[in-house]
């Protein structure tokens, strides 16, 4: 009897910090983030997602995808009511501006005191109300000293004596901010002049481009099948470390800073335990562990401490200051331009305008053949019956 | 001089069908901290012991299998009683369903795939849930399997003898009961054709999955999300070991098939 008073008294003390908490454990939060973005127990790290069900029992369905442009799509195709989502910085920018994301309560996210002023208040949601920062990093040169001495500028991946060895990233924004840089022109500009200028300058680099790859630079530079290549600082540095020919700058023209942020979309339908895994993954500790295993760039200082002191202390993973300054980072570029981009970068791959006709000879040359084996098939049968 | 050349023949056919697979399996051995796929340096199990420790790949393996078990189970049930149905029809309705029920087979998967997230978000609207998830992703499948189901099962009953069914009745066999005792082990060979090809061609359909899943994800749509970094070697160590899973179940059915073909050649076997 003694033993059940007690209890009861033990539970009307906690029930006022249950409340406080407020967060329901039973539910399951749908997370929706890059593949390969999170610690997952292998190589003895820590496993995030089933230390965060241990501590508050919400458990976490995690599943990835392979570029903004997936998320974006699954996103307005509805149908998938995800509580977190780790867009870049540009898709965060449209996903505001197309009001997808719900307003976070930074209440329940205490942890973000620890993000750095440097991210604070970013380009990309300028009120600071959608968004925390879940990595960082810039963009840089990979170069095998081999072949290479010392890349300083952009203009190496426009040098011919590395013709069919240079590698460009697949996607438009990366590519073009690069000739961007060189041309000293702001990533985010809505001139459509500069934007073919920029493309103009890539036209002009492809005939010594090897590849338009992403993930294969790891295997080509490694094979030193190619000699220099741009990527993300975080992915690549496995290249680094692992490689003694290969080497990595930030040239001095400047770079693309970019940041992966965790908002909660608007179809989320548990809010609350969303901002709970979000602070949870700010959590000092926590994010120093988890940016350990995936090797990009933890947004806390006080995080740094939790790393591996030569991660802490590589530039490659946290470029001083001097470099930071000359970084731009990208935002949503509006409609028109988007489409221009699109097209631009269309014309780089492909080799100038005129594809739809090229397209038409194909189909009619399709069609003729086609008649041709109508015709000849008739003229047989009426040959045979003769 | 020609059979050479016939066997030359054979040798690049086999070559080129399975030199991917054996790449795979040997970098699946593959010692290196890069997780490279071009140079081998030494050999070890380390992604097969990454490849128990990871809990995403497991789970999206773990959904794969259940939406292929769940998708060839009901379409194999669903497929064979169509596969009746066209049978007995007339010919002209028969050649329209089987137009129909082909239509499926040659639609590009996008369209199928699209047009199937959009009936199914609609559904999820009409009917108040939250999101696509395993249902939806078992429904798509169970479509696309189908037809494939009912193509195997068919020629099997055209071949069957109708009269045999008939005459099971006529013994005084109720119907049902003639059904699974005479029809059912005549095409049961289509029917587990039919069942393996569902089953397959659910684990690795992409297209239709990726638009149907919701939040639910399966191994191809995880491998894919792998390419911003690079697709880790514990997928070749996961293929490596379905592909032996499947090989050693191949060779399971066919030596008892021919087993059992040997028993009933020498007259005395039940078959």
């Amino acid at each position: 009897m003694k033993r059940i008073f007690a209890l009861l008294l033990a539970m009307l003390l906690l029930a006022p910090g249950a409340a406080a908490a407020e967060y329901d454990p039973d539910v399951t939060i749908n997370v929706y983030s890059w593949g390969e973005y999170i610690a997952n127990g292998t190589d003895g790290s820590m496993d995030i997602n089933a230390e965060f069900t241990r501590r508050t029992g919400i458990k976490v369905n995690y599943t990835t995808f392979d570029s903004n442009e997936s998320l974006y799509s699954k996103l307005v195709g509805g149908g998938a009511d995800y509580d977190v989502i780790v867009p870049s910085d540009y898709m965060v920018s449209r996903l505001i501006d197309e009001g997808m994301l719900l307003p976070l309560d930074y209440e329940n996210i205490p942890n973000y005191q620890y993000i750095d002023e440097q991210f604070r208040s970013p380009g990309y949601d300028p009120e600071e109300k959608y968004s925390v920062p879940y990595t960082w990093g810039v963009v840089g040169v990979f170069y095998n000293t081999r072949y290479i001495d010392e890349v300083t500028s952009w203009e190496s991946l426009w040098n011919d004596e590395y013709a069919g060895k240079i590698l460009m990233f697949d996607n438009p924004r990366d590519s073009f901010a690069i000739a961007q840089f060189l041309l000293g022109q702001d990533v985010n500009t809505t001139d459509p002049e500069e934007w073919r200028a920029a493309a103009d300058l890539l036209k002009a680099q492809k005939p010594l481009v090897q590849a338009y790859v992403m993930d294969q630079i790891f295997d080509k530079m490694e094979s030193g099948e190619a000699w220099i290549a741009p990527y993300y600082a975080g992915d690549a540095a496995i290249l680094v470390d692992n490689s003694e020919d290969i080497d990595f700058a930030v040239p001095k023209e400047g770079t693309n800073f970019f940041v992966d942020a965790m908002c909660v979309p608007k179809t989320a339908s548990h809010k609350r335990e969303a901002e709970e895994y979000i602070n949870f993954l700010c959590e000092p500790e926590i994010s120093g562990a988890n940016m350990d295993y995936v090797g990009y760039s933890t947004p806390e200082t006080a995080a740094r401490e939790y790393l591996d002191p030569e991660v802490a202390e590589s530039p490659l993973h946290y470029p001083d200051a001097e470099t930071i300054a000359r970084t731009q980072i990208f935002v949503n570029l509006p409609g028109e331009t988007s489409k221009q981009v699109d097209q631009l970068w269309a014309e780089v791959k492909m080799g100038g305008p005129g594809e739809s006709a090229v397209l038409v000879a194909i189909i009619l040359g399709f069609l003729g053949v086609y008649i041709a084996i109508i015709v000849y098939k008739r003229r047989k049968r009426k040959r045979e019956l003769a | 001089m020609s059979r050479t050349v016939g066997r030359l023949y054979t040798f690049l056919i086999f070559l080129f069908l399975y030199a991917p697979i054996l790449v795979l399996i040997v970098f699946s051995f593959n010692d290196t901290e890069t997780a490279s796929r071009t140079v081998f340096s030494g050999f070890s199990l380390k992604w097969y012991e990454k490849l128990f420790e990871d809990r995403l790949i497991l789970e999206a393996l773990r959904n794969t299998l259940i939406i292929a078990v769940a998708a060839a189970a009901a379409s194999t049930v669903l497929g064979t009683m169509a596969a009746i149905g066209i049978n007995s029809l007339k010919r002209l309705p028969k050649r329209v369903m089987m137009n129909i029920t082909n239509f499926p087979m040659v639609n590009p998967e996008i369209v199928t795939g699209v047009s199937m997230m959009l009936l199914f978000v609609f559904a999820v609207g009409v009917f108040g849930g939250r999101s696509l998830g395993m249902g939806s992703i078992i429904a798509a499948h169970i479509t696309f399997c189908l037809p494939y189901v009912i193509l195997q099962v068919l020629p099997k009953l055209r071949q069957m003898d109708p009269a045999l069914y008939e005459a099971a009745q006529d013994l005084g066999c109720p119907p049902v009961k003639a059904f699974f005792k005479v029809v059912l082990p005549e095409i049961m060979p289509g029917i587990v054709t039919g069942m393996i090809m569902a089953f397959t061609l659910s684990i690795d359909d992409f297209v239709i999955s990726y638009f149907t899943s919701g939040t639910t994800q399966t191994l191809p749509i995880y491998i894919y999300s792998m390419t911003r970094k690079r697709v880790s070697p514990e997928i070749n160590a996961l293929s490596t070991v379905m592909f032996a899973a499947v090989m050693v179940l191949l060779i399971i059915v066919n030596v008892r098939s021919s087993n059992s073909g040997e028993r009933a050649g020498k007259g005395g076997g039940q078959g």
